[in-house]
């Protein structure tokens, strides 16, 4: 290939990416553009990037009309936990899928997969019967108890590739040198661990934060609801929207999620490769 | 790694002092109170204001029998009760609409009210909003509000046009319809557009002006479709204006009723048939300056009849206080309390008391219009057709879809919602 045909062919996939990008983005800009713009200019039949009039006015009614605060504790209640009890739980079994491998090792793995594909509607009248059963309807605790078990299936299968990609001859040092399983788990696997655990946890947190349906149906008093049922509150029967402060929770809703990614985006990235080649 | 067991009991202290107060609530109180909940789907600012207030007064008035107001949401209500009458867990009054109902009522779910309903309530709406709420002989609802189909017009060009404006004692015709559209129709304006993302309801609901019915009950109670004279008036008047005239914007076929709003205020269409409440969007929305009225819709053979789906309050049928529920319900119904809640919706009340209340028949943004349709609203025709969920989905919106672009022609039309719709409905009545 010649240097011309390579700079030629460079600067194609930077403007495939910025392509990309400027896709992905689209959605959310709009979307903070939306939360700044006055009713007038949400009519508008030459919208703009920029608010002509921008206001704040969007954010004072959403908080005003929907008790987003108390929402968003209750989301963040919910998605913390589900995501802490969720590595908790993946991480020891993660290891023993990725670390004996056999036939119930294969079948545990063949129905995390297929777990994957049954539909909210299918499972959620007998989940509701055994909350109900166990009086956790209309509890976080209840609710925290569905995100884990949701999640859980997708972070083992996570962890379980993360925990092969650790050299068993890591472990097997440690045993020579007396060290017991648990501390093995401990000491030696659980720091390298560590990225996977982070961006398991990270999965976890997202799903659990963005869940709307489980929300709806198992959570009654508006103390309880969470932050996407809230949202909801800004819609009207066939799809009416009262736009600007929908736009304008919405926002507020997605920052956690940015913030929670721009700290440990570097962690993430690491632990993805982490293993990845030999050296 | 000594700091491990500091870290565990750290997050154990953390977890635990998150869910504090995590758990449920009970239900009746010890007292003897008797607690009821009121899952209620309002969710524009002043309906939610008028109902909580309506729950605060009822709660002050009676001591004995509290009501908890519950904020349900419109998306996915269906789904969400379902859920909760199959867990026993339901509310004990249900705000929906009545095409939901059929489903709930034919499955046990809801409480027959016919012996629960005090005369008043029972007098005051009228039969044909009863006929909405009422499955097999039972009655599983309260018809509350509704909201008919009108066109909002541009002030400017409609006058500015040299129309006959119509009013509800003389509206236009469907041909008349047409030749106005043709009329508004300038470079850069279309005379209407038809927001029709989802076409099959506001197709049926308004084909009934013209003698539609499509839906047709035999004496053995078995339902078939037919596509009749009356049933082409409403969908062949669209697809001309789409089609053969260019005075309906073929790019607003696909779009939802909000979405036609900016193009209405930037004068790109002249008119655009919307539910009742979208005023409200247009008062928010509309630059400053934009003057709009309210007409109603085409008539035909049928005058102004006109489908419709009102919003109900229903009791569960698990609820252990059924009486004291229907006492709630018609305590918010009253004639006053019933004006707050429409206004407050932007709709129009069923009861007929509610209804000649002077707040609701001003001429600003077009309430006199709207109460004046009151009388011809009639249930939507496929309202207790069991299958008719999947006729809908399934079958019509895609043949509608088609035939208002242009891409299948009448017969076509036909054939497939009343062939493929009739083995639907066959499925269902077996």
């Amino acid at each position: 290939m010649s240097l011309r045909t390579g700079r030629t062919a460079r600067a194609g996939q930077y403007a495939a990416l910025l392509c990309y990008l400027v896709f992905l983005a689209f959605p959310f800009l709009w979307l903070i553009s939306t939360a700044f713009k006055p009713a007038r200019e949400l009519g508008s039949l030459h919208p703009t990037w920029i608010p002509e009039d921008p206001t704040l006015e969007n954010f004072r009614q959403a908080f005003d009309e929907q008790p987003l605060l108390r929402a968003a504790a209750n989301s963040l209640t919910a998605a913390v936990c589900a995501a802490l009890i969720a590595v908790v739980i993946a991480t020891p079994m993660a290891y023993v899928m990725a670390r004996h491998r056999g036939r119930l090792s294969t079948a545990a793995t063949g129905w995390v997969v297929v777990s994957q594909a049954f539909p909210f509607v299918l499972v959620i009248i007998p989940l509701f019967l055994v909350l109900k059963y166990l009086h956790l309807i209309n509890s976080l605790w209840g609710l925290i108890l569905v995100y884990v078990v949701w999640s859980l299936p997708f972070a083992l299968w996570m962890l379980a590739g993360y925990v092969r990609a650790v050299p068993p001859e890591l472990e097997e040092a440690a045993a020579v040198d007396g060290a017991g399983k648990a501390r093995i788990l401990v000491s030696v696997t659980a720091p390298l661990l560590a990225p996977g655990i982070v961006a398991t946890a990270l999965f976890a947190f997202i799903t659990a934060w963005n869940e709307f349906f489980f929300a709806l149906v198992l959570l009654k008093t508006p103390e309880k609801q969470t932050l996407p049922v809230v949202l909801t509150h800004f819609l009207g029967a066939e799809g009416v929207a009262d736009l600007g402060p929908l736009a304008a929770a919405a926002f507020l809703a997605t920052l956690p999620s940015l913030v929670l990614f721009a700290i440990i985006q570097k962690r993430i990235t690491g632990g993805l490769t982490a293993g990845a080649v030999k050296h | 790694m000594r700091r491990l067991p500091t870290l565990a009991a750290a997050v154990t202290t953390a977890l635990a002092l998150l869910l504090t107060g995590c758990s449920g609530e009970g239900d009746d109180g010890a007292d003897g109170t008797i607690r009821l909940s009121f899952q209620s789907l309002a969710w524009q600012k002043e309906s939610v204001d008028a109902n909580k207030e309506l729950v605060r007064e009822w709660n002050a008035a009676h001591p004995d029998i509290q009501v908890d107001y519950v904020q349900g949401s419109w998306d996915n209500v269906h789904d969400q009760l379902l859920t909760s009458f199959e867990g026993g867990e339901a509310p004990d009054i249900i705000h929906d609409a009545s095409d939901d109902l059929a489903d709930f009522a034919y499955g046990g779910y809801l409480a027959d009210l016919r012996a629960l309903l005090p005369d008043r309530l029972t007098r005051d709406i009228p039969r044909r909003s009863w006929d909405t709420t009422t499955f097999g002989g039972g009655i599983y609802g309260v018809p509350f509000l509704q909201e008919p189909k009108v066109l909002i017009a541009n002030t400017r060009i409609l006058e500015s046009s040299g129309v006959r404006i119509p009013t509800p004692e003389k509206p236009w015709s469907w041909p008349e319809f047409r030749q106005v559209t043709e009329k508004l129709t300038k470079k850069g304006t279309y005379g209407v557009a038809w927001p029709l993302k989802e076409p099959v309801s506001v197709t049926l609901n308004l084909g009934l002006s013209a003698g539609g019915q499509l839906f047709h009950r035999g004496a053995d109670g078995k339902v078939t479709i037919r596509f009749e004279e009356g049933d082409r008036v409403m969908p062949g008047t669209v697809r001309d204006q789409v089609g053969a005239d260019g005075s309906a914007s073929r790019s607003a076929l696909g779009m939802g009723g909000s979405d036609t709003l900016p193009g209405f205020f930037g004068g790109k269409y002249a008119m655009v048939p919307l539910g009742f409440s979208y005023r409200q969007q247009v008062v928010e929305q509309a630059p400053e300056g934009f003057d709009w009225t309210v007409l109603p819709p085409p008539a035909g053979s049928g005058g102004l009849a006109q489908g419709v789906s009102p919003q109900t309050l229903s009791v569960a049928e698990d609820s252990p206080h059924k009486e004291e529920a229907v006492q709630f319900i018609d305590f918010l119904l009253r004639p006053a309390n019933m004006v707050r809640l429409a206004k407050g919706d932007w709709m129009l009340p069923t009861g007929t008391e509610a209804l000649a209340d002077p707040a609701l028949h001003t001429e600003e943004n077009g309430w006199a219009t709207g109460a004046a349709l009151a009388r011809e609203l009639r249930p939507a025709p496929a309202q207790s057709v069991r299958g008719y969920p999947e006729w809908k989905d399934k079958v019509a919106t895609p043949a509608l879809q088609e035939y208002y672009s242009g891409a299948i022609g009448t017969g076509e039309l036909k054939k497939r919602l009343v062939d493929d719709g009739n083995r639907v409905l066959a499925r269902y009545q077996r």
